[in-house]
């Protein structure tokens, strides 16, 4: 499931997560969200950049439970949590957000 | 008759004999490459170190250097002798040789 | 508030077994090492008691500043420092295979315990599922 945008391709798989992360950009990351009915706000993109950073940091995509911690220790415990996070990603903050941060599926979401 | 001949290995000497073997069976002036996880056999202070270093003198040894950054080891001190090549050094030390033997 | 398990099918209740994963290869000349990290992170995921050991030619696994990017391929191996946020603390490093390497506690990119092979004896002995990569 390609996505076209710019008169170019990206190549994604059938869940939607893209295939070659060096080809993201922040349109992208908004045609993305806008295919998962989600309108970026600042604090969207708080949570997609933290993801993108802790790629970089340890090249995985963490686990729901593992980047709800790792969230509560930098940014508090007010966005530290499932409900704050879910409100902002409907159908799941691993999942989502990671697609949107041009991630691949969270290591351990089966 | 390949007379000058380039050895390769890949194997980690911890695991597999490749090396044993190579340092057993080349001849005086041949060069041996290590890359992959043959270059584990170029650190120093390792218990395989001894049986490289007893060849030193009458072989060439040279190693991959980009298979040494992607293992960590290139910070750390190698077996005296050994010289670092990167792939265009690869591709010399080929075409310098009669022939290649790859111990696998 | 809801609890996080509750969500994206994460694992909730049931046995926790105690896993261990063996490494006994180097990083890069085989895709066990890379395998073995994902298996330990997905365990970890779902909550079980997981223990990771490495030994022979595994201790290169978490050897510092490996750097991949002149062969080309991806290095895993920094996710090895988030096994922490996993919960995963339980690591050991066999003494007799860091010193035939001549590497120490100090080369290593995780904290570990380092353990003689006869301690490393009963730590296997004391699992449900053991594991090799």
């Amino acid at each position: 499931m390609p996505y076209d945008y710019n008169g170019a391709v990206v190549e994604a798989d059938e869940e939607g997560y893209i295939q070659d992360i060096s080809l993201w950009t922040r349109e992208l990351a908004e045609l993305i969200a806008r295919g998962e009915n989600i309108e970026m706000t600042g604090d969207h993109w708080e949570v997609v950049n933290f993801l993108r950073d802790y790629y970089e940091e340890y090249q995985i995509a963490p686990a729901v439970r593992i980047l709800t911690k790792a969230i509560k220790k930098t940014m508090g415990p007010e966005k530290g949590n499932s409900k704050y996070l879910y409100e902002l990603f409907p159908y799941g903050p691993a999942k989502q957000a990671c697609k949107i941060a041009g991630l691949p599926k969270p290591t351990g979401c089966i | 008759m390949a007379s000058r001949m380039l050895h390769t290995v890949n194997k980690s000497p911890f695991e597999r004999n490749s090396l044993n073997s190579c340092l057993r069976l080349a001849r005086k002036g041949s060069a041996v490459l290590l890359i992959e996880d043959g270059v584990y056999a170029a650190v120093a202070g390792t218990s395989v170190a001894e049986r490289v270093s007893e060849r030193m003198a009458e072989l060439s040894f040279y190693v991959l250097g980009p298979d040494v950054a992607a293992r960590g080891l290139g910070g750390a001190p190698l077996i005296e002798g050994f010289r670092v090549v990167d792939y265009d050094g690869f591709v010399d030390l080929v075409a310098e040789h009669d022939a290649t033997q790859a111990w696998l | 508030m809801p609890d996080e398990n509750e969500f994206e099918g994460e694992y909730q209740g049931g046995t926790v077994k105690r896993f261990l994963y063996v490494n006994r290869r180097a990083p890069h000349g085989t895709i066990y090492p890379h395998e073995t990290l994902e298996m330990v992170l997905i365990a970890a995921a779902f909550d079980q008691d997981v223990t990771v050991v490495f030994l022979d030619d595994g201790v290169y696994q978490i050897k510092k500043d490996q750097d991949t990017k002149g062969i080309g391929i991806k290095n895993f191996t920094p996710a090895f420092r988030a096994l922490d946020d996993y919960d995963v603390e339980k690591l050991y490093v066999e003494k007799e295979s860091l010193e035939a390497r001549g590497l120490t506690a100090e080369d290593l990119l995780v904290p570990v315990e380092v353990v003689s092979t006869e301690e490393l004896r009963e730590i296997m002995a004391e699992q449900d599922v053991v594991l090799g990569g």
